[in-house]
Protein backbone atom coordinates (compact mmCIF):
# COMPACT_ATOMS: atom_id res chain seq x y z
CA UNK A 1 0.00 0.00 0.00
CA UNK A 2 2.57 2.40 1.09
CA UNK A 3 5.17 1.00 -2.05
CA UNK A 4 2.29 1.67 -4.34
CA UNK A 5 1.41 5.36 -2.85
CA UNK A 6 5.79 6.10 -3.29
CA UNK A 7 5.64 4.45 -7.06
CA UNK A 8 2.61 6.74 -8.33
CA UNK A 9 4.24 9.86 -6.34
CA UNK A 10 7.47 9.13 -7.65
CA UNK A 11 6.71 7.93 -11.53
CA UNK A 12 4.58 11.14 -12.13
CA UNK A 13 7.53 13.06 -10.32
CA UNK A 14 9.60 11.34 -12.73
CA UNK A 15 7.21 12.08 -15.89
CA UNK A 16 6.60 16.21 -14.78
CA UNK A 17 10.45 16.60 -14.23
CA UNK A 18 10.83 14.86 -17.54
CA UNK A 19 8.75 17.56 -19.40
CA UNK A 20 9.88 20.65 -17.58
CA UNK A 21 13.15 19.53 -18.76
CA UNK A 22 11.99 19.81 -22.51
CA UNK A 23 9.92 22.70 -21.99
CA UNK A 24 11.46 24.61 -20.08
CA UNK A 25 13.09 27.99 -21.41
CA UNK A 26 15.45 28.58 -18.82
CA UNK A 27 18.50 26.01 -19.84
CA UNK A 28 19.89 26.02 -16.01
CA UNK A 29 16.03 24.89 -15.02
CA UNK A 30 15.81 22.47 -17.48
CA UNK A 31 19.23 20.89 -16.16
CA UNK A 32 17.55 20.59 -12.61
CA UNK A 33 14.66 19.20 -13.55
CA UNK A 34 16.58 16.70 -15.04
CA UNK A 35 18.33 16.03 -11.44
CA UNK A 36 14.64 15.33 -10.35
CA UNK A 37 14.23 12.65 -12.89
CA UNK A 38 16.94 11.43 -12.22
CA UNK A 39 16.44 11.12 -8.30
CA UNK A 40 12.77 10.00 -9.13
CA UNK A 41 13.96 7.24 -11.51
CA UNK A 42 16.29 5.70 -8.57
CA UNK A 43 14.05 5.64 -6.03
CA UNK A 44 11.69 3.68 -8.84
CA UNK A 45 14.89 1.21 -8.70
CA UNK A 46 14.94 1.32 -5.15
CA UNK A 47 11.36 0.18 -4.98
CA UNK A 48 12.54 -2.68 -7.79
CA UNK A 49 14.78 -4.18 -5.25
CA UNK A 50 17.86 -2.83 -6.66
CA UNK A 51 19.43 -0.48 -4.60
CA UNK A 52 22.66 -1.21 -6.27
CA UNK A 53 22.08 0.44 -9.50
CA UNK A 54 19.97 3.51 -8.02
CA UNK A 55 22.81 4.10 -5.78
CA UNK A 56 25.15 4.46 -8.93
CA UNK A 57 22.15 6.58 -10.61
CA UNK A 58 22.36 8.88 -8.33
CA UNK A 59 26.36 8.48 -7.84
CA UNK A 60 27.35 9.14 -11.45
CA UNK A 61 24.55 10.19 -13.22
CA UNK A 62 22.81 13.42 -10.67
CA UNK A 63 26.36 13.78 -8.99
CA UNK A 64 28.76 13.87 -11.36
CA UNK A 65 27.41 13.95 -15.51
CA UNK A 66 24.63 16.32 -14.62
CA UNK A 67 26.79 18.83 -12.55
CA UNK A 68 28.71 19.33 -15.95
CA UNK A 69 26.07 19.83 -18.01
CA UNK A 70 25.10 22.59 -15.20
CA UNK A 71 29.09 23.71 -15.40
CA UNK A 72 28.69 23.82 -19.39
CA UNK A 73 25.44 26.13 -19.06
CA UNK A 74 26.69 28.16 -16.57
CA UNK A 75 29.95 28.79 -18.67
CA UNK A 76 28.73 29.24 -21.79
CA UNK A 77 26.40 31.31 -20.52
CA UNK A 78 23.47 30.61 -22.18
CA UNK A 79 20.13 33.32 -22.34
CA UNK A 80 16.62 32.20 -21.91
CA UNK A 81 15.21 32.59 -25.27
CA UNK A 82 17.88 31.82 -27.42
CA UNK A 83 17.39 28.14 -27.81
CA UNK A 84 13.87 28.44 -27.89
CA UNK A 85 13.74 30.81 -30.78
CA UNK A 86 16.58 28.73 -32.93
CA UNK A 87 13.79 25.60 -33.19
CA UNK A 88 12.41 25.63 -36.71
CA UNK A 89 9.47 23.88 -38.22
CA UNK A 90 11.57 20.76 -39.39
CA UNK A 91 13.78 20.36 -36.38
CA UNK A 92 10.03 19.97 -34.93
CA UNK A 93 8.76 17.67 -37.45
CA UNK A 94 12.31 15.54 -37.41
CA UNK A 95 11.76 15.32 -32.93
CA UNK A 96 8.33 14.32 -33.35
CA UNK A 97 9.30 11.49 -35.93
CA UNK A 98 12.44 10.97 -33.60
CA UNK A 99 9.72 10.58 -30.39
CA UNK A 100 7.30 8.59 -32.27
CA UNK A 101 10.09 5.71 -33.63
CA UNK A 102 11.38 5.77 -29.83
CA UNK A 103 7.65 5.25 -28.66
CA UNK A 104 7.46 2.15 -31.13
CA UNK A 105 10.20 0.41 -29.66
CA UNK A 106 9.53 0.79 -26.16
CA UNK A 107 5.95 -0.35 -26.81
CA UNK A 108 6.76 -3.54 -29.30
CA UNK A 109 9.75 -4.54 -26.59
CA UNK A 110 6.75 -4.29 -23.94
CA UNK A 111 4.18 -6.21 -26.18
CA UNK A 112 6.84 -8.94 -26.72
CA UNK A 113 7.50 -9.40 -23.23
CA UNK A 114 3.99 -9.82 -22.41
CA UNK A 115 2.80 -13.14 -20.84
CA UNK A 116 6.17 -14.29 -21.39
CA UNK A 117 7.81 -12.89 -18.28
CA UNK A 118 7.06 -14.34 -14.69
CA UNK A 119 5.28 -12.49 -12.44
CA UNK A 120 5.85 -12.60 -8.49
CA UNK A 121 6.85 -11.09 -5.82
CA UNK A 122 10.25 -9.26 -5.56
CA UNK A 123 12.55 -10.00 -2.67
CA UNK A 124 14.51 -7.64 -1.10
CA UNK A 125 17.88 -7.64 -3.06
CA UNK A 126 16.57 -9.08 -6.65
CA UNK A 127 19.57 -7.38 -8.28
CA UNK A 128 22.13 -8.47 -6.19
CA UNK A 129 25.30 -7.13 -6.32
CA UNK A 130 27.34 -10.53 -6.70
CA UNK A 131 24.79 -12.31 -9.68
CA UNK A 132 25.67 -8.73 -11.34
CA UNK A 133 29.50 -8.45 -11.07
CA UNK A 134 29.70 -12.05 -12.20
CA UNK A 135 27.46 -11.40 -15.16
CA UNK A 136 29.37 -8.55 -16.45
CA UNK A 137 32.62 -10.10 -15.80
CA UNK A 138 31.72 -13.38 -16.61
CA UNK A 139 29.25 -13.70 -19.50
CA UNK A 140 29.59 -10.32 -20.87
CA UNK A 141 33.21 -9.24 -19.94
CA UNK A 142 34.01 -9.23 -23.86
CA UNK A 143 31.07 -6.36 -23.76
CA UNK A 144 31.98 -4.79 -20.84
CA UNK A 145 35.78 -4.12 -22.02
CA UNK A 146 34.58 -2.98 -25.86
CA UNK A 147 32.04 -0.52 -23.60
CA UNK A 148 34.86 0.49 -22.20
CA UNK A 149 37.48 0.93 -24.79
CA UNK A 150 34.71 2.84 -26.91
CA UNK A 151 34.61 5.28 -23.83
CA UNK A 152 38.37 5.62 -23.60
CA UNK A 153 38.14 6.57 -27.49
CA UNK A 154 35.66 8.93 -27.28
CA UNK A 155 37.53 10.59 -24.74
CA UNK A 156 40.54 10.62 -26.83
CA UNK A 157 38.63 11.87 -29.18
CA UNK A 158 37.17 14.42 -27.82
CA UNK A 159 41.22 15.65 -26.41
CA UNK A 160 42.27 15.87 -29.98
CA UNK A 161 39.75 17.88 -30.80
CA UNK A 162 39.27 20.25 -28.24
CA UNK A 163 43.05 21.12 -28.92
CA UNK A 164 43.15 21.37 -32.60
CA UNK A 165 39.87 23.74 -32.20
CA UNK A 166 41.75 26.00 -30.33
CA UNK A 167 44.86 25.77 -32.02
CA UNK A 168 43.15 26.71 -34.85
CA UNK A 169 41.26 29.94 -33.77
CA UNK A 170 43.73 30.93 -31.01
CA UNK A 171 40.64 31.94 -28.95
CA UNK A 172 41.80 32.45 -25.78
CA UNK A 173 41.25 29.54 -23.13
CA UNK A 174 38.70 30.44 -20.23
CA UNK A 175 40.41 30.61 -17.35
CA UNK A 176 38.32 27.81 -15.43
CA UNK A 177 39.26 24.91 -18.09
CA UNK A 178 36.99 21.76 -18.36
CA UNK A 179 38.21 19.92 -15.75
CA UNK A 180 40.45 17.01 -16.50
CA UNK A 181 41.94 15.32 -19.45
CA UNK A 182 38.15 15.42 -21.58
CA UNK A 183 38.41 19.20 -21.23
CA UNK A 184 41.93 19.96 -23.58
CA UNK A 185 44.72 22.01 -22.66
CA UNK A 186 43.88 23.70 -18.97
CA UNK A 187 44.62 27.56 -18.00
CA UNK A 188 47.37 28.77 -19.43
CA UNK A 189 49.22 30.70 -17.08
CA UNK A 190 52.11 33.91 -17.76
CA UNK A 191 55.08 34.31 -15.38
CA UNK A 192 53.29 37.57 -14.67
CA UNK A 193 49.74 36.74 -12.96
CA UNK A 194 48.79 40.66 -14.64
CA UNK A 195 49.22 39.83 -17.66
CA UNK A 196 46.49 36.71 -17.59
CA UNK A 197 43.62 37.35 -19.58
CA UNK A 198 40.36 38.22 -17.67
CA UNK A 199 37.99 35.19 -18.00
CA UNK A 200 35.16 35.72 -20.90
CA UNK A 201 31.56 34.67 -20.87
CA UNK A 202 31.07 35.68 -17.12
CA UNK A 203 28.76 38.30 -16.15
CA UNK B 1 8.04 -4.27 12.26
CA UNK B 2 7.14 -1.72 15.24
CA UNK B 3 9.87 -1.98 17.09
CA UNK B 4 12.25 -1.59 13.86
CA UNK B 5 10.55 1.72 13.50
CA UNK B 6 11.08 2.44 17.03
CA UNK B 7 14.61 1.11 17.17
CA UNK B 8 15.37 3.46 13.73
CA UNK B 9 13.54 6.44 15.23
CA UNK B 10 15.74 6.11 18.58
CA UNK B 11 18.90 5.77 16.81
CA UNK B 12 18.23 8.76 14.49
CA UNK B 13 16.90 10.99 17.43
CA UNK B 14 20.17 9.94 19.04
CA UNK B 15 22.90 10.29 16.01
CA UNK B 16 20.77 13.92 15.02
CA UNK B 17 21.19 15.41 18.76
CA UNK B 18 24.70 14.04 19.73
CA UNK B 19 26.77 13.92 16.71
CA UNK B 20 25.38 16.94 14.39
CA UNK B 21 23.38 18.93 17.49
CA UNK B 22 26.43 18.79 20.04
CA UNK B 23 29.24 18.08 17.65
CA UNK B 24 28.70 20.76 15.12
CA UNK B 25 28.62 23.82 17.36
CA UNK B 26 31.21 22.49 19.32
CA UNK B 27 33.33 22.29 16.60
CA UNK B 28 33.07 25.80 15.21
CA UNK B 29 34.08 26.96 19.09
CA UNK B 30 37.10 24.74 18.61
CA UNK B 31 37.64 26.33 15.26
CA UNK B 32 37.75 29.60 16.48
CA UNK B 33 39.85 28.99 19.85
CA UNK B 34 42.31 26.63 18.05
CA UNK B 35 42.65 29.13 15.35
CA UNK B 36 43.54 32.09 18.33
CA UNK B 37 45.98 29.28 20.10
CA UNK B 38 47.55 29.23 16.38
CA UNK B 39 48.02 32.88 15.71
CA UNK B 40 48.93 33.63 19.73
CA UNK B 41 45.57 35.08 20.35
CA UNK B 42 42.84 34.47 23.16
CA UNK B 43 39.51 34.12 20.74
CA UNK B 44 35.79 33.92 22.49
CA UNK B 45 36.49 33.18 26.00
CA UNK B 46 33.64 35.66 27.46
CA UNK B 47 30.48 33.51 27.19
CA UNK B 48 30.12 30.63 29.48
CA UNK B 49 32.90 28.38 30.78
CA UNK B 50 35.71 28.81 28.09
CA UNK B 51 33.61 30.65 25.98
CA UNK B 52 31.81 27.70 25.03
CA UNK B 53 28.53 29.19 24.15
CA UNK B 54 29.53 31.15 22.01
CA UNK B 55 28.42 29.39 19.33
CA UNK B 56 24.56 29.71 20.88
CA UNK B 57 24.94 33.70 20.53
CA UNK B 58 26.46 33.64 17.09
CA UNK B 59 23.02 31.43 16.25
CA UNK B 60 21.05 33.82 17.78
CA UNK B 61 22.88 36.73 16.07
CA UNK B 62 22.11 35.18 12.82
CA UNK B 63 18.42 34.66 13.63
CA UNK B 64 18.09 38.37 13.71
CA UNK B 65 20.15 39.19 11.27
CA UNK B 66 18.56 41.38 7.79
CA UNK B 67 18.06 38.68 5.12
CA UNK B 68 19.14 40.16 2.15
CA UNK B 69 17.87 38.67 -1.31
CA UNK B 70 19.47 40.51 -4.28
CA UNK B 71 17.00 42.34 -6.75
CA UNK B 72 18.66 41.39 -9.78
CA UNK B 73 18.86 37.32 -7.92
CA UNK B 74 17.11 34.42 -9.54
CA UNK B 75 14.61 34.06 -6.34
CA UNK B 76 13.45 30.19 -6.83
CA UNK B 77 17.00 29.02 -7.25
CA UNK B 78 18.75 31.60 -4.61
CA UNK B 79 15.84 30.90 -1.84
CA UNK B 80 16.43 26.45 -2.78
CA UNK B 81 20.40 26.49 -2.69
CA UNK B 82 20.79 26.86 0.98
CA UNK B 83 17.69 24.38 1.56
CA UNK B 84 20.27 21.77 -0.81
CA UNK B 85 22.90 22.35 0.84
CA UNK B 86 21.73 21.27 4.42
CA UNK B 87 20.10 18.49 3.46
CA UNK B 88 22.93 15.59 1.90
CA UNK B 89 24.73 17.25 5.34
CA UNK B 90 21.66 16.33 7.36
CA UNK B 91 20.92 12.38 5.76
CA UNK B 92 24.62 10.98 4.80
CA UNK B 93 25.41 10.69 8.68
CA UNK B 94 22.70 7.79 8.83
CA UNK B 95 25.38 5.22 7.38
CA UNK B 96 27.86 5.35 9.94
CA UNK B 97 27.88 2.65 12.52
CA UNK B 98 28.38 3.53 16.19
CA UNK B 99 28.67 0.19 17.81
CA UNK B 100 28.38 -3.66 17.21
CA UNK B 101 25.43 -5.59 16.31
CA UNK B 102 23.41 -5.92 19.05
CA UNK B 103 20.61 -7.77 21.16
CA UNK B 104 17.83 -6.35 23.04
CA UNK B 105 15.55 -8.77 24.26
CA UNK B 106 15.47 -11.31 21.95
CA UNK B 107 16.30 -9.25 18.85
CA UNK B 108 19.00 -8.74 16.88
CA UNK B 109 19.77 -4.40 16.62
CA UNK B 110 22.67 -3.10 14.93
CA UNK B 111 23.92 -0.07 16.49
CA UNK B 112 23.78 1.95 12.81
CA UNK B 113 20.65 3.84 11.45
CA UNK B 114 20.75 2.49 8.02
CA UNK B 115 22.48 -0.98 7.26
CA UNK B 116 21.24 -0.53 3.57
CA UNK B 117 23.29 -3.20 1.38
CA UNK B 118 24.41 -0.56 -0.89
CA UNK B 119 25.41 1.15 2.58
CA UNK B 120 28.82 3.52 1.90
CA UNK B 121 27.56 3.73 -2.09
CA UNK B 122 24.36 5.73 -0.72
CA UNK B 123 26.69 7.65 1.52
CA UNK B 124 28.77 8.73 -1.72
CA UNK B 125 25.81 9.11 -3.72
CA UNK B 126 24.32 11.85 -1.09
CA UNK B 127 27.37 13.45 -0.46
CA UNK B 128 28.07 13.87 -4.32
CA UNK B 129 24.60 16.25 -4.43
CA UNK B 130 25.67 19.05 -2.35
CA UNK B 131 27.89 20.52 -5.11
CA UNK B 132 24.32 21.74 -6.46
CA UNK B 133 23.98 24.03 -3.42
CA UNK B 134 27.49 25.66 -4.10
CA UNK B 135 26.58 25.70 -7.90
CA UNK B 136 22.89 26.81 -7.72
CA UNK B 137 23.98 29.42 -5.00
CA UNK B 138 26.47 30.79 -7.40
CA UNK B 139 24.57 31.24 -10.53
CA UNK B 140 21.39 32.88 -8.65
CA UNK B 141 23.10 35.20 -6.78
CA UNK B 142 23.76 36.88 -9.82
CA UNK B 143 26.83 38.32 -9.12
CA UNK B 144 30.33 37.59 -10.84
CA UNK B 145 31.87 36.42 -7.79
CA UNK B 146 29.35 34.19 -6.84
CA UNK B 147 29.16 32.57 -10.57
CA UNK B 148 33.21 32.00 -10.28
CA UNK B 149 32.70 30.13 -7.32
CA UNK B 150 29.77 28.13 -8.39
CA UNK B 151 31.81 27.08 -11.61
CA UNK B 152 34.98 26.41 -9.63
CA UNK B 153 32.83 24.59 -7.12
CA UNK B 154 31.81 21.91 -9.61
CA UNK B 155 34.40 21.42 -11.36
CA UNK B 156 36.56 21.04 -7.99
CA UNK B 157 34.22 18.47 -6.25
CA UNK B 158 33.62 15.92 -9.59
CA UNK B 159 37.58 15.92 -10.10
CA UNK B 160 38.04 15.39 -5.99
CA UNK B 161 35.34 12.51 -5.87
CA UNK B 162 36.56 10.40 -8.83
CA UNK B 163 39.31 9.75 -6.18
CA UNK B 164 38.22 9.68 -3.66
CA UNK B 165 35.76 6.90 -4.67
CA UNK B 166 38.35 4.87 -5.97
CA UNK B 167 40.08 5.07 -2.77
CA UNK B 168 36.79 3.73 -0.56
CA UNK B 169 36.50 0.81 -3.51
CA UNK B 170 40.07 -0.37 -2.46
CA UNK B 171 38.63 -0.76 1.25
CA UNK B 172 35.54 -2.17 0.12
CA UNK B 173 37.52 -4.81 -2.03
CA UNK B 174 39.05 -7.02 0.97
CA UNK B 175 36.16 -6.76 2.41
CA UNK B 176 33.72 -7.88 0.00
CA UNK B 177 30.88 -5.97 1.13
CA UNK B 178 29.37 -1.81 0.74
CA UNK B 179 27.91 -2.01 4.39
CA UNK B 180 30.32 -0.36 6.30
CA UNK B 181 29.28 -2.46 9.74
CA UNK B 182 30.99 -5.41 7.77
CA UNK B 183 33.84 -2.43 7.10
CA UNK B 184 34.59 -2.50 11.20
CA UNK B 185 34.10 -6.05 11.48
CA UNK B 186 36.76 -6.62 8.84
CA UNK B 187 39.39 -4.34 10.40
CA UNK B 188 38.29 -6.15 13.38
CA UNK B 189 39.72 -9.13 12.63
CA UNK B 190 42.81 -7.86 10.45
CA UNK B 191 44.33 -4.51 10.88
CA UNK B 192 42.99 -1.04 11.09
CA UNK B 193 42.95 -0.34 7.46
CA UNK B 194 45.36 3.29 7.51
CA UNK B 195 48.32 0.62 7.52
CA UNK B 196 48.12 -1.93 4.94
CA UNK B 197 46.24 0.91 3.16
CA UNK B 198 47.94 3.93 3.75
CA UNK B 199 48.15 5.14 0.13
CA UNK B 200 44.15 4.90 -0.11
CA UNK B 201 44.03 6.92 3.20
CA UNK B 202 46.72 9.39 1.76
CA UNK B 203 44.03 10.49 -1.72
CA UNK B 204 41.12 10.01 0.77
CA UNK B 205 42.26 12.09 3.27
CA UNK B 206 43.51 15.03 1.06
CA UNK B 207 40.40 14.58 -1.12
CA UNK B 208 38.59 15.12 2.20
CA UNK B 209 39.66 18.69 2.12
CA UNK B 210 38.51 19.45 -1.38
CA UNK B 211 35.34 17.56 -0.57
CA UNK B 212 34.54 20.03 2.12
CA UNK B 213 35.79 23.31 0.17
CA UNK B 214 38.35 23.53 3.58
CA UNK B 215 42.36 25.21 2.87
CA UNK B 216 44.24 24.83 1.06
CA UNK B 217 41.42 23.65 -1.29
CA UNK B 218 38.66 26.24 -0.79
CA UNK B 219 39.34 28.05 -3.98
CA UNK B 220 35.20 28.18 -4.43
CA UNK B 221 35.17 31.03 -1.15
CA UNK B 222 38.75 32.61 -1.83
CA UNK B 223 37.98 35.25 0.26
CA UNK B 224 40.99 37.28 -1.06
CA UNK B 225 39.85 36.51 -5.20
CA UNK B 226 36.46 35.92 -4.78
CA UNK B 227 35.07 38.11 -1.65
CA UNK B 228 33.24 34.93 -0.40
CA UNK B 229 32.90 32.91 -3.34
CA UNK B 230 29.44 31.32 -3.83
CA UNK B 231 27.64 32.97 -0.64
CA UNK B 232 28.54 36.07 -0.78
CA UNK B 233 25.59 37.76 -1.28
CA UNK B 234 24.27 35.41 1.26
CA UNK B 235 23.09 36.84 4.69
CA UNK B 236 21.55 36.06 8.39
CA UNK B 237 20.39 32.61 8.51
CA UNK B 238 20.67 31.83 4.78
CA UNK B 239 24.60 31.76 5.01
CA UNK B 240 24.68 29.97 8.42
CA UNK B 241 23.16 26.93 6.65
CA UNK B 242 25.92 27.34 3.91
CA UNK B 243 28.27 27.80 7.08
CA UNK B 244 26.68 24.92 9.11
CA UNK B 245 26.49 22.21 6.30
CA UNK B 246 29.75 22.72 5.38
CA UNK B 247 30.47 22.18 9.44
CA UNK B 248 28.26 19.17 9.49
CA UNK B 249 29.47 17.53 5.76
CA UNK B 250 33.15 18.11 8.34
CA UNK B 251 32.03 16.10 10.75
CA UNK B 252 30.57 13.06 8.52
CA UNK B 253 34.24 13.17 6.35
CA UNK B 254 35.63 12.73 9.33
CA UNK B 255 33.36 10.00 10.98
CA UNK B 256 33.87 8.18 7.39
CA UNK B 257 37.55 8.44 7.36
CA UNK B 258 37.49 7.21 11.25
CA UNK B 259 35.41 4.20 9.77
CA UNK B 260 37.28 3.02 6.65
CA UNK B 261 40.44 3.43 7.79
CA UNK B 262 40.69 3.73 11.23
CA UNK B 263 38.42 0.91 12.76
CA UNK B 264 35.48 3.68 13.55
CA UNK B 265 33.98 2.68 16.84
CA UNK B 266 36.05 -0.31 17.97
CA UNK B 267 39.32 0.70 19.93
CA UNK B 268 41.47 -2.70 20.01
CA UNK B 269 38.40 -4.43 21.76
CA UNK B 270 37.74 -1.51 24.13
CA UNK B 271 34.60 -0.68 23.48
CA UNK B 272 33.48 -4.45 24.20
CA UNK B 273 35.79 -4.63 27.39
CA UNK B 274 34.42 -1.66 29.16
CA UNK B 275 30.86 -2.56 27.90
CA UNK B 276 31.19 -5.62 29.66
CA UNK B 277 32.78 -4.53 32.64
CA UNK B 278 29.44 -2.28 33.22
CA UNK B 279 27.00 -4.61 31.81
CA UNK B 280 24.55 -4.83 34.42
CA UNK B 281 25.17 -1.67 36.12
CA UNK B 282 21.97 0.35 35.73
CA UNK B 283 21.57 -0.33 32.19
CA UNK B 284 21.85 -3.46 30.05
CA UNK B 285 24.86 -4.39 27.85
CA UNK B 286 23.42 -3.30 24.63
CA UNK B 287 23.33 0.28 26.27
CA UNK B 288 26.83 0.17 27.30
CA UNK B 289 27.55 -0.89 23.80
CA UNK B 290 26.08 2.17 21.97
CA UNK B 291 27.61 4.17 24.57
CA UNK B 292 31.32 3.29 24.58
CA UNK B 293 30.95 2.84 20.49
CA UNK B 294 30.05 6.35 20.53
CA UNK B 295 32.26 7.66 22.76
CA UNK B 296 35.10 6.01 20.88
CA UNK B 297 33.44 7.11 17.24
CA UNK B 298 33.55 10.92 18.70
CA UNK B 299 37.04 10.30 19.56
CA UNK B 300 38.48 9.74 16.52
CA UNK B 301 35.86 12.17 14.48
CA UNK B 302 37.03 15.16 16.67
CA UNK B 303 40.57 14.33 16.09
CA UNK B 304 40.08 14.36 12.21
CA UNK B 305 38.16 17.59 12.83
CA UNK B 306 41.32 19.24 15.20
CA UNK B 307 43.35 18.23 12.43
CA UNK B 308 41.05 19.98 10.02
CA UNK B 309 41.71 23.13 11.76
CA UNK B 310 45.16 22.50 12.06
CA UNK B 311 45.84 22.22 8.33
CA UNK B 312 43.37 25.21 7.51
CA UNK B 313 45.87 27.46 9.92
CA UNK B 314 49.23 25.96 8.70
CA UNK B 315 48.55 25.96 4.82
CA UNK B 316 47.96 28.57 1.76
CA UNK B 317 45.20 28.01 -0.75
CA UNK B 318 46.27 26.59 -4.01
CA UNK B 319 45.71 27.95 -7.06
CA UNK B 320 43.30 27.28 -9.59
CA UNK B 321 45.46 25.10 -12.43
CA UNK B 322 47.49 23.71 -9.00
CA UNK B 323 44.69 22.82 -7.95
CA UNK B 324 43.10 20.95 -11.21
CA UNK B 325 46.79 19.22 -11.64
CA UNK B 326 46.87 17.62 -8.11
CA UNK B 327 43.55 16.30 -8.68
CA UNK B 328 43.93 14.69 -12.03
CA UNK B 329 47.70 14.11 -12.25
CA UNK B 330 48.54 13.49 -8.99
CA UNK B 331 45.72 12.09 -6.48
CA UNK B 332 44.02 9.99 -9.23
CA UNK B 333 46.54 7.69 -10.13
CA UNK B 334 47.82 7.23 -7.23
CA UNK B 335 44.07 5.75 -6.14
CA UNK B 336 43.84 3.73 -9.41
CA UNK B 337 47.55 2.13 -8.30
CA UNK B 338 45.87 2.24 -4.89
CA UNK B 339 43.02 -0.25 -6.18
CA UNK B 340 45.32 -2.46 -8.29
CA UNK B 341 47.92 -3.27 -5.10
CA UNK B 342 45.24 -4.07 -3.01
CA UNK B 343 43.14 -6.11 -5.44
CA UNK B 344 46.29 -7.85 -6.31
CA UNK B 345 46.42 -8.39 -2.50
CA UNK B 346 43.54 -9.85 -1.89
CA UNK B 347 43.67 -12.14 -4.80
CA UNK B 348 47.13 -13.69 -2.65
CA UNK B 349 44.80 -13.73 0.19
CA UNK B 350 47.05 -11.43 2.05
CA UNK B 351 44.66 -8.91 2.65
Amino acid sequence: MIETAIFLLFALLAVASALVVVLHRNPVYSTLSLVVTLISLAVLFVLLGAPFIAALQILIYTGAIVVLFLFVVMLLNIGREEISQQRGLVQKALAGIGALIFLGIVASSLWGLYGTTQVGPLTEDFVSLQALATLLFGEYLLTFELVGLLLLVAVIAATVLAGRLSKASQVSVPEEGLPGPAGGPGPTYTEHPDQVTPPEGVR
Amino acid sequence: MAFDLIATSIKLALFLGIFLGAIAPIMVWTERRFAAYIQDRPGPNRLGPLGLFQPLADVVKFFFKEDVTPAAADKLLYLMAPVLAVLPALTTFVFIPFGPTVEVGDRLVPLVVSNASAGVLLFLALASLGVYSLVLAGYASNNKYSLMGGIRASAQLISYELAMTLAVVAVLLPVGAFRLTEVVAYQQGFLWNVVPQFLGFFVFFIAMFAETNRLPFDLPEAESELIAGFHTEYSAMRFAAFFMSEYIAMTTLSALCATLYFGGWDLFGFTEWAAAGMAGLFLPLWFWLGAFGMAVLITKTMFFMLVFVWVRWTFPRFRYDQLMALGWKVLLPLSLINVVFVAAMTLAGIY
